[in-house]
């Protein structure tokens, strides 16, 4: 357990110290307007949204599943609170908004759901589905118009702060419930047993459908509520861009933390470092000035990097040349 | 096997049948062009933006009122259906087509056909890329460089003493990403006071533009302008800006490009200095051109919609009749 959030976790600190070498000033944390104010703090507010879709893509991954659909989910539920605010600045709309969202959000979860687990489709046809007609959804409720809105008490959930940014500290206490929920009882081993084998888990007596259900529906309400993030971090729902490619960016997060695509085995520290780390390269590129035409080519390098040196064979591989070599 | 091949046949037979449904659905159902009246058929990209929309009903709304008869098409971003709309107006015989292209490439064969039947074509918006410039007539739409120009001018005539830009740039590779940053760099290159100090991309969204400029205002020690290719990621910038407990318009100036309405707003209430319009209103320039082609007049091969640029002042006094 310790030695797999080894690698990622010297990762992440490579990343930060080669900030601190190129922009000394990465570092630097002031108070401003009673917050703090610094890199890090972007870092952890930024990589919020991604984080939370991690931690329910985690939990779907640990069933050999995989959920496609999160970031359209993600644009549904920021158009749908956003068209409901509409010009309103109370704290009431906002409040009845984001709850609307969330419904709606758990009910297409729901729908992921009867699709693996009552029809037994493949969970990546079965969310390719939402992910494809989700983004239309959010389309058709902002009629294809970015909405903007004007609302202090819902720009407090993607910019706000409470000493750390709010967006942060809901995506933590997530983790920490899901983590409580997950390690203290024995649904983290019952999803894991899914994962490994759900005939033969029913057959142990676990209720696999219900089990996968539930998990689908939880990455749902994640990622309704990291929509909400992105959207309340800009003041404005924009169907087409909000949470764009933000699945993948979660499943990445999922695997590099460690946790297995097929199924079984999952660590949610692991998740809480892959998020980190790819929020922490996203800002990297942007504070040492990689030119944007390399900019992928740097992220695929970093990233390659990373599962490399996870991955046993590759060191193994490695370090048998360099002892070759001498 | 042979009933695996039949069904699969008459699949194929049942979706190609439900196509040309589709297709002759969305032209309209007049047909041909009679007597005096031009009849124009338009295959328009979809409606993915606001700027988009505000096209579509610049063009419906002037082809009213130069009383031509307009056949309208959307071909919701998929280029399949736009040749399929523009092979509609061909049968149908309309007087002109005219179309914004989805992609730059694979036009010339629907092309040759329009001009096989003698129909004019007119790029509207966007470019095709096609050595065969005899397949349209004119192309109307922006000059993206010149936009950029207009933002390099109004930096060089406001700039006091050193100042330091940082760039947010488009999705990288567009058209208008490379050309505005063309234009504008073109004209600065007069000053050497003024220097770009980052640059990076936002993607044209708002949440793209606050995360770049967030690491921006950390990482660069003084930043007095910000160059944003498009207006949404210069409010997310604003966002940010704010954020940093500076004051956006005073503290750190913002020069953007569109002239969408939150854009005016936020330049009429002084959070943005300058706004270089690109202007999606082009359908009465369009039935212009419309006109002429029908009667067989000259029309230059290029034809730049007319855009203007916005200060405070003039926003205020333009963003009541703001159509979009």
């Amino acid at each position: 357990m310790k030695n797999r959030l080894l690698w990622p976790g010297i990762a992440l600190v490579a990343l930060l110290l080669l900030n601190l070498v190129v922009t000394p000033s990465f570092f630097a944390l002031r108070i401003q307007d009673g917050h703090l104010y610094g890199g890090l703090v972007d870092v952890l507010k930024n990589g919020a949204p991604t984080l939370l879709i991690a931690i329910g893509m985690t939990l779907v991954i640990a069933t050999r599943g995989i959920d496609l659909s999160v970031g359209a989910v993600a644009a549904i539920a920021a158009a749908v609170t956003c068209v409901h605010i509409g010009t309103s600045p109370d704290i009431g709309t906002a409040l009845v908004g984001m709850a609307i969202a969330l419904v709606l959000c758990a009910a297409l979860g729901l729908w992921n759901g009867f699709l693996v687990a009552g029809l037994g489709i493949q969970p990546i046809i079965a969310t390719l589905v939402l992910m494809t007609a989700g983004r239309g959804i959010a389309m058709l409720v902002t009629e294809g118009q970015i909405i903007t809105v004007n609302n202090d008490a819902y720009r407090q959930v993607g910019a706000g702060f409470v000493v750390l940014p709010i967006s942060i500290l809901i995506s933590l206490a997530v983790l920490g419930l899901v983590a409580l929920a997950t390690r203290k009882t024995a649904l983290g081993m019952l999803i894991e047993a899914v994962g490994v084998n759900p005939e033969a888990s029913r057959l142990a007596g676990v209720r696999a459908r219900t089990i996968i259900w539930t998990v689908y529906v939880f990455a749902a309400v994640c990622a309704g509520i990291a929509g909400l993030m992105i959207s309340s971090n800009v003041s404005a729902a924009d169907a087409n861009s909000n949470g764009l490619w933000i699945e993948m960016d979660a499943i990445l997060a999922v695997v590099i933390g460690g946790t297995s695509l097929a199924g079984g085995r999952y660590s949610l520290a692991g998740t809480l470092l892959g998020a980190m780390i790819i929020q922490t390269l996203t800002t990297t590129v942007y504070t040492i000035g990689v030119a944007t035409e390399v900019t992928l080519v740097f992220k695929a390098v970093v990233v390659i990097t990373v599962c490399l040196i996870q991955s046993p064979k590759a060191r193994a591989a490695l370090s048998f040349r360099k002892v070759a070599v001498s | 096997m042979l009933k695996k091949i039949t069904t699969a046949a008459s699949v194929i037979a049942l979706c190609a049948l439900t196509a040309c449904g589709s297709g002759s659905g969305g032209a309209g159902n007049s047909t041909g062009s009679s007597g005096d009246t031009i009849t124009m058929g338009f295959a328009q990209v979809g409606a993915e933006s606001g700027w988009r929309t505000a096209n579509t009903k610049s063009i419906q709304d002037e082809a009213k009122a130069a009383g031509i008869d307009l056949k309208f098409s959307d071909a919701q971003q998929k280029q399949e259906n736009q040749i399929k709309a523009i092979r509609n107006y061909i049968q149908q015989k309309v007087d002109v087509i005219a179309f914004s292209p989805v992609v730059e490439t694979g036009w010339d064969t629907v092309l040759l056909e329009a001009k096989r039947a003698n129909i004019p074509v007119i790029l509207t918006d966007r470019a095709i890329d096609s050595d065969d410039t005899s397949l349209y007539k004119t192309f109307l739409g922006s000059d993206f460089v010149e936009e950029g120009r207009k933002a390099g001018d109004w930096m060089v005539a406001n700039a006091t003493g050193p100042t330091n830009v940082v760039e947010l740039q488009g999705t990288t590779g567009a058209a208008p990403a490379i050309d505005r940053k063309k234009g504008f760099e073109e004209k600065i290159a007069s000053k050497p006071d003024i220097k770009i100090v980052a640059s990076q991309t936002g993607d044209f969204t708002r949440s793209g533009g606050k995360q770049v400029m967030e690491a921006f205002l950390k990482s660069q020690p003084k930043i007095d302008v910000v160059y944003a290719h498009n207006d949404d990621m210069g409010l997310g910038a604003i966002e940010a800006i704010k954020a940093a407990g500076k004051v956006p318009g005073k503290d750190i100036k913002i020069i953007t490009v569109d002239a969408v309405k939150d854009g005016m707003t936020a330049l009429a209430n002084g959070e943005i200095n300058f706004i270089v319009e690109c202007n999606p209103l082009l359908g009465k320039q369009l039935m212009e051109l419309t006109k002429k082609v029908v009667k067989g007049e000259q029309v230059p091969p290029r034809v730049v919609t007319e855009e203007g640029t916005f200060t405070q002042e003039q926003a205020k006094a333009a963003l009541p009749q703001r159509q979009y």
